[in-house]
């Protein structure tokens, strides 16, 4: 499948998104994607030293997507995310402290260390997850939709799952339903091409993605993954639909993992030159030389762009290394909802 | 006799019955060209091609659901649930289809669901659950867990030889951390509802299976040299279980602790307990007690993971009151 879609939908290029949002605003975008990047390159130093411990799955490479999506959407909108969720937490708002406490198990973060990589949460920022179990998060975010219609709120969900997710049943009966009810929700497929060891090919027996929308009579897109400009133009054509008319879309963004699975998956099952070739389209590097040729990003400022990410993503890990791990006592908190009495 | 890891315990099951038998098929994700994220079925592909070693999607309720129906036909599938913990996505499949096919129709379903089960690798709430006891309610469901190797390799070569709905939960922290001599006979099995003694002991019994086996036997081993000489009984199948085992122990000890990694309450414990305290009330000195992981999800925290735990020490503590009761 190429990337681009075939559909010959124009996409608002680099520059006029220049002209509408102001060079601020896609240097902040930047400087987000940076710290998603620079975050997980610590999470993963981390975890080879045997500091963050279990499952740890990294978002490196698809970071474009995250990015561009949250950033059509607006602070009181809802995100929620599959287990690859460093990226979406971060993007929605998320504190890199708790972020990076949470990873290390430890009682400052996000959920006091009980949930770990998979399941971070921020109820304030609204990021409902981080969800372990494939495909369970997405009747969930469907709920929210609901929710939002119900009260006669203008907010909108984006709910993201992996190509993997799509073969569970949970998946399909969303769908439905926020068509059927016709909720503000924008479910999002980031098809990285694998799902653990195994290729789309080899799991779908369909693989222009979004045509799974039209099963439901729903709204679709494609979006280039690896292009934060083309997510960014459609997602907020998405977001318009759902907050205006409550019209949910089914978008599929191409994109590319470039680590294993998880920590401890050397991914055998793809070429070195495959991943050579999809690497060329990284978008850490593709989009800050984008708008160093639209003039708005000296090698300078880069520079201390850079230089100021690194700086928050150490300072989260000295948070976390010195936070506590959580008393004992932690165990039980929570299990229940408090009474009101 | 061969000394295997119950990983490959488990794996050499397989491959004898498939060998033997050509409509033993697995189906399950990554289970083929990846080798199964746990390895389990490393190398399965090459030897019995992609036509009997199916590498399915995401997709747990058609992953049981259709070897339910192959089973209907003369096949024997293994399932991969790839952590035990999904098992709840293929709950309708297991609990109203295999389970009740038998009972309304007298078809056979020959399945087993093999599921990696349990804590003790940092997984977090969602890769680390024991969930036995959702379907050692379920008439109509076979249920094993082993703890040794040999018990791994028998228990899953009956499963795939029973023409009942088998689930077999295997504890993954146990996968390369336990070792033991497993019989290379073909026809080696461990037949399904019995019981074993892992360790004989007069004074009291630890009635348990899987990863707390070994926890029951290192805390008997702490109590001997103290004096106290505690047996170690291994349900090894959790239903139908091993009611006359179970009689014998009480009647031999007299008191009795009922052990698991899964939480406490509605535990499989639960089960054994009333089952004791109805049948054997007259031969008991002491209240039959129970110990399990404790009343929360399990966290990921690695403290609080340990900490949710049945320790060594924790059943030490739980026999010294039995034996002072
Ligand atoms: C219900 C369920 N089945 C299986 C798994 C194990 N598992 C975790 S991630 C994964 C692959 C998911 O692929 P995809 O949805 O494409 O997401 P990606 O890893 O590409 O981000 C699998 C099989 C799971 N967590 N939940």
């Amino acid at each position: 499948m190429p990337r681009k879609a075939a559909k010959g939908k124009k996409t608002a290029g680099a520059a006029d998104l220049l002209k509408e949002l102001g060079p601020d605003t896609l240097l902040d975008w930047y400087r987000k994607m940076l710290l998603v990047r620079v975050f997980e390159q610590q999470a993963a130093k981390a975890y080879s030293l045997g500091k963050i411990g279990g499952f740890l799955h990294l978002y490196i490479g698809q970071e474009a997507t995250g990015t561009g999506a949250i950033a059509a959407i607006r602070d009181e909108d809802y995100v929620v995310a599959a287990y690859r969720d460093h990226g979406h937490a971060l993007l929605k708002g998320m504190d890199p402290k708790k972020a990076m406490a949470e990873l290390y198990g430890k009682v400052t973060g996000c959920s006091k260390g009980k949930g770990g990589s998979m399941h971070f949460f921020d109820a304030e920022h609204r990021f409902l997850g981080g969800h372990g179990i494939v495909g369970g998060q997405i009747p969930l975010a469907t709920g929210v939709g609901f929710k939002i219609k119900y009260v006669e709120g203008d907010e909108v969900v984006l709910c993201f799952f992996g190509e993997g997710a799509i073969n569970q049943g949970a998946f399909h009966e969303s769908m439905n339903l926020a068509a059927l009810w016709k909720l503000p929700v924008i479910y999002i497929c980031e098809n990285n091409r694998y799902a653990m060891g195994t290729p789309l090919e080899r799991a779908s027996s369909l693989f222009d993605l979004s045509q799974k929308a039209c099963a439901y009579n729903m709204r679709r897109d494609v979006v280039d993954g690896m292009d934060i400009f083309d997510v960014y133009t459609k997602v907020s054509e998405a977001v318009k639909a759902a907050r205006q008319d409550k019209v949910p879309t089914l978008i599929e963004a191409r994109t590319y993992r470039f680590r294993g699975h998880s920590m401890s998956d050397p991914a055998h099952y793809r070429t070195k030159e495959e991943l050579e070739e999809q690497m060329k389209h990284d978008p850490i590097l593709t989009f800050p030389r984008k708008l160093k040729e639209l003039g708005i990003l000296t090698d300078e400022q880069d520079k201390a762009i850079q230089a100021e990410v690194k700086r928050v993503v150490q300072e989260a890990v000295e948070f976390a290394e010195k936070s506590p791990e959580p008393d004992l006592s932690e165990l039980f908190t929570d299990v229940y909802a408090e009474e009101e009495v | 006799m061969a000394v295997l890891t119950y990983l490959q315990a488990i794996s050499e099951g397989m491959r004898e019955e498939m060998r033997r038998d050509e409509s033993v098929v697995l189906l399950g994700e990554d289970i083929g060209v990846y080798g199964g994220a746990f390895k389990v079925t490393k190398g399965f592909i090459d030897e019995f091609g992609p036509k009997r070693v199916i590498d399915t999607p995401i997709s747990e309720s058609a992953i049981v659901g259709a070897a339910v129906g192959m089973a209907l036909y003369g096949f024997r599938p293994i399932a991969e649930i790839q952590f035990a913990d999904f098992i709840t996505v293929a709950y309708n499949q297991i609990v109203q289809n295999a389970a009740t096919i038998h009972y309304r129709y007298g078809f056979p379903v020959p399945i087993v669901v093999r599921a990696p089960s349990g804590a003790g690798v940092h997984g977090g709430p969602f890769h680390s659950q024991n969930p036995e006891a959702l379907f050692t309610h379920v008439p109509g469901l076979k249920v094993v867990a082993p703890s040794t190797p040999a018990d791994a390799k028998g228990l899953l070569k009956a499963a795939v030889r029973d023409d009942n709905p088998v689930l077999y939960f295997e504890h993954k922290y146990l996968y390369r951390r336990i070792k033991g001599e497993v019989p290379e006979d073909d026809d080696f099995t461990v037949p399904i509802g019995v019981a074993d003694v892992k360790r004989p002991g007069r004074d009291a019994t630890v009635i348990t299976y899987g990863s707390t086996v070994h926890t029951a036997l290192q805390a008997a081993e702490d109590l001997s040299a103290e004096g106290a000489e505690v047996e170690v009984l291994d349900l090894r199948t959790l239903r139908p279980y091993d009611e006359q085992a179970i009689l014998d122990s009480v009647g031999r000890t007299n008191r009795v602790l009922v052990l698991h990694e899964a939480s406490k309450t509605g535990g499989v414990g639960a089960e054994i307990a009333a089952f004791i305290t109805e049948n054997a009330f007259e031969k008991l000195d002491a209240p039959v007690m129970r110990l399990g992981g404790l009343d929360t999800p399990v966290p990921y925290s690695p403290p609080l993971e340990e900490y949710w735990l049945p320790s060594k020490e924790r059943v030490v503590g739980a026999l010294r009151r039995l034996l002072e009761y």
